[in-house]
């Protein structure tokens, strides 16, 4: 059992979790996820690992309550106990050595994730800009921690109520065309944000990394169900990736992986919510 | 006066379109009387054929007398001399190769039963037995196993006896291995599994779940904790794929995930979470047991139509005869000689149908058996709308590639002696892990094997 020993709602759909897994906090690096199970009749679910303590024993967790699991997550409280908690899967991200300056691009509560990528490059002395965008003003996450990890931070929202109104490629491209140049672009977020950041990207011949997260059952290798195709080969997202080069990367193909449960599963939204305000923790 | 009847008694059964829509148990287990009315169609050979055909050589016609005489704890004990798993071992070994392939009452009729026999005495003590598992004093050497499949989970056992303070290491939130995520609750009721790894636990033995090694701490780590040997039991667990077009759409499964869903997950149990496709009409690619499970798990979350695809004939399907019987009972449609060429999707990616072609049969290969060879011009499409792919798996590269000096062959088996001693000093290994997908009992027995060499190596030392 793993103790919930900080809890923050970053909005009113992401959540701030800090958990007790001394053995995962010793080993994570940036770019690796826990695999977590509320109980003994919860669904194995992946989430990056946000931060972590090595001193304190700690991991964090920042995940947004779209589908049961996570909303059964949410209703756990500071003091509180996850059944299992896995972890660090996946390989850390690799940076391309001789880097010295990065572009990461944050989607929604893909910020969450991109920005331990901005605070360990930044962290190493790369010069970092990050684009962080979201829907609106009231969604925005994380805004004086990804500050004080970049040299410029472009927030974005789609309707303009927060930073510039825009789409985070349109300010890859002002950036681009203004002539700044970045050894390397991470992207993460939504499958088709990061499509689009990839089509924008590879006329100028920069390498850009992408954070896949494609369904997963075991996360080690042994159910091939979070197989995507990169560069016409078949990977197996939790044991090659979870990042991949992102001009290689089918992502048509991911996006139909990933709605597979979709009727399911928002099945079980409406009625968790609807009917009971909670499944089994109410 | 010995039972001269040349068949076995038959066993209980669930009736089979009962069974096909649950998971109970299908074989339900002979009761006191059948068990001994069938001990008592063994010769008691003096040169024990039966024994040698058993990987860890149960004592088997001590045993059957046992159970002929009624005296069941006593038939216990002679089992466990050298089966730590009785009740598994019953219910999954493949008997007709091993044990009763040699039996001499299987020349002119049935051999005897001797899997159901190691079952109901198993079934029995569970029971009824008495004995409170002693706990070995400690001799103060500490020994890490990684994996708590059926070779990991033996090779704790016996070191624990030996006094080792023992800690299993496993990747999965459950203890078990393919008998928890692989074979189905209708094959092996998990609770028997529970209980075999509860014994352990009474024995001392300490299990650390959610541990994925080469991730969390790595081998060499282990050993600068304080763990003087470490043994490697971590299956074979890597799926593999046919590498033809269509592969991920969606609808499309290995065996390892469409069972892992329903068996460690549950998908099949109301109040679980676990998401799964409800098929209609399901294809399963293989002809091992594997396939088998997948094709009759498919029936029982209420498919219409399961077909078993198989490039060979009959005669060559590597599945227990028991499951290959079961599985017909059921319903299943076996299409052999026959071979997957592509999966068709419909515009939104779902599966929708799968080519296939017909084989015939040509000069034997490299494995001793005919060569499937395609036949042109025989394509035709089977309507289906799953696809499990049950064609085998190897074993994962995390632990070889994060431990130096240790070596695997070209299929990514690690190497390892008849004792089971890997390329690297103290680190031992057994089980599918080395053989690739093999068998429990043959797990079970590298576990046994390991388990000693740990022992002698560790004595060796001091
Ligand atoms: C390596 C990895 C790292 C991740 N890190 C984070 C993270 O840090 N924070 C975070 O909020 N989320 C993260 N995710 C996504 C997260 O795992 C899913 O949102 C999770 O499955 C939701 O579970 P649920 O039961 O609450 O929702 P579900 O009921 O499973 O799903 C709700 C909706 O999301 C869709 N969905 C399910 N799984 C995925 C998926 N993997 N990708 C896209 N859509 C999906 C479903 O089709 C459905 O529409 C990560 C995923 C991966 C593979
Ligand atoms: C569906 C199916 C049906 C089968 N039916 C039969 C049958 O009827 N009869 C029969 O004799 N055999 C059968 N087999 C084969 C048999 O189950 C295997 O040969 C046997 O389980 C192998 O045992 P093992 O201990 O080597 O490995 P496994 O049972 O595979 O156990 C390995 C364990 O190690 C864990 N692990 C892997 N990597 C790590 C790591 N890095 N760190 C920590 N833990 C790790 C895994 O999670 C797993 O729990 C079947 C197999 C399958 C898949
Ligand atoms: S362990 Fe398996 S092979 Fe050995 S006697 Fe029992 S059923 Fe037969
Ligand atoms: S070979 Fe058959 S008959 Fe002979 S001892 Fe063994 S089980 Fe009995
Ligand atoms: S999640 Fe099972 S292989 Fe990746």
């Amino acid at each position: 059992m793993y103790k919930i020993v900080q809890k923050r709602a970053l909005n009113d759909t992401v959540t701030l979790m800090e958990v007790d897994a001394p053995h995962i906090a010793k080993k994570a690096k940036a770019g690796q996820f826990i695999i977590f199970r509320v109980d003994e009749e919860g669904e194995r679910v992946p989430l990056t690992i946000a931060d972590c303590d090595r001193e304190k024993g700690t991991v964090t967790i920042i995940f947004q309550i779209v589908g049961e699991s996570t909303m059964l997550l949410n209703q756990l409280n500071v003091g509180d106990s996850i059944l299992d908690f896995v972890g660090p899967l996946g390989l850390p991200t690799h940076v391309e050595p001789g880097a010295k300056r990065v572009c990461v691009i944050g989607g929604g509560v893909g910020n969450a994730i991109a920005y331990p990528q901005s605070k360990s490059l930044h962290q190493a002395g790369l010069q970092v800009d990050m684009i962080a965008g979201f829907r609106s003003k009231d969604i925005v996450i994380l805004e004086e921690e990804m500050k004080a990890v970049t040299d410029n931070l472009y927030i974005m929202t789609d309707d303009g109520s927060y930073g510039e109104k825009g789409l985070v490629t349109d300010k890859l491209k002002e950036l681009l065309d203004a002539g700044n140049h970045y050894d390397e672009v991470i992207a993460i977020g939504p499958v088709v944000m990061m499509k689009f950041v990839c089509a924008a990207t590879k006329p100028y011949g920069i390498k850009t990394l992408v954070s896949l997260n494609p369904i997963m059952v075991d996360g080690t290798g042994m159910c091939g169900c979070c197989r995507v195709t990169v560069g016409g080969q078949t990977k197996f997202a939790c044991v090659d990736g979870p990042d991949f080069d992102g001009h290689e990367v089918d992502f048509d193909e991911l996006m139909k992986r990933n709605s597979f449960y979709r009727e399911s599963e928002n099945y079980a939204k409406e009625h968790v919510c609807h009917l009971t305000g909670g499944k089994r923790h109410a | 006066m010995p039972n001269m009847s040349m068949k076995k008694n038959p066993m209980p059964e669930q009736a089979p379109d009962v069974r096909n829509k649950n998971f109970e148990e299908v074989a339900l287990g002979y009761t006191a009387e059948m068990a001994m009315d069938e001990a008592k169609r063994c010769l008691h050979c003096k040169n024990k054929p039966c024994v040698s055909g058993c990987p860890v050589n149960v004592h088997i016609p001590e045993f059957i007398a046992k159970v002929a005489e009624g005296d069941f704890a006593g038939a216990y004990h002679e089992i466990a001399l050298t089966n730590a798993l009785p009740a598994i071992c019953g219910r999954v070994c493949p008997q007709e190769n091993q044990c009763e392939g040699k039996c001499v009452r299987g020349i002119k009729g049935e051999p005897v039963g001797i899997g159901r026999l190691e079952r109901f005495v198993a079934d029995w003590w569970m029971e009824n037995g008495t004995e409170k598992i002693e706990r070995p004093a400690s001799n103060g050497h500490k020994v890490a196993v990684v994996g708590a499949g059926p070779a990991g989970l033996t090779c704790a056992g016996d070191l624990a006896k030996m006094g080792y303070q023992v800690t299993i290491f496993e990747a999965l939130q459950t203890a078990g291995g393919v008998l928890v995520y692989g074979i189905p609750q209708f094959r092996l009721p998990k609770e028997i599994v529970a209980k075999e790894v509860n014994s352990l636990k009474e024995l001392g033995v300490d299990i650390e779940t959610n541990m994925v090694i080469g991730k969390v701490d790595s081998i060499e780590e282990l050993f600068e904790q304080g763990y003087e040997a470490v043994f490697v039991g971590s299956g074979a667990g890597l799926p593999r794929f046919m590498n033809i077009p269509g592969e991920s759409l969606l609808g499309v499964y290995s065996a390892n995930e469409y069972l892992t869903r329903i068996n460690l997950m549950k998908a099949y149990r109301k109040g679980y979470d676990t998401p799964i496709a409800r098929a209609r009409r399901v294809a399963v690619v293989g002809g091992g047991n594997v396939a088998m499970d997948a094709a009759r798990c498919a029936k029982r979350m209420g498919a219409e139509e399961v077909y078993i695809v198989y490039r060979r004939s009959e005669v060559e399907l590597p599945a227990r005869a028991e499951e290959v019987h079961h599985a017909k009972e059921e319903g299943i449609i076996f299409k052999l000689l026959t071979n997957p060429v592509q999966i068709l999707g419909d515009e939104k990616g779902l599966v929708k149908g799968m080519e296939c072609i017909e084989m015939e049969l040509g000069e034997p290969d490299a494995s001793g058996r005919r060569r499937p060879i395609p036949k042109e011009g025989s394509n035709f499409v089977l309507d289906v709308d799953a696809v499990i792919m049950a064609i085998g798996t190897s074993p994962n590269p995390l632990i070889r590639s994060t431990t130096p000096g240790l070596e695997a062959n070209k299929h990514g088996c690690l190497v390892a002696d008849e004792k089971g001693a890997t390329t690297k000093p103290g680190v031992f290994a057994g089980g599918d892990t080395v053989t690739g997908a093999a068998t429990v009992i043959l797990a079970m027995g590298a576990g046994k094997t390991a388990a000693q060499s740990i022992d002698e190596y560790i004595r060796s030392k001091q």
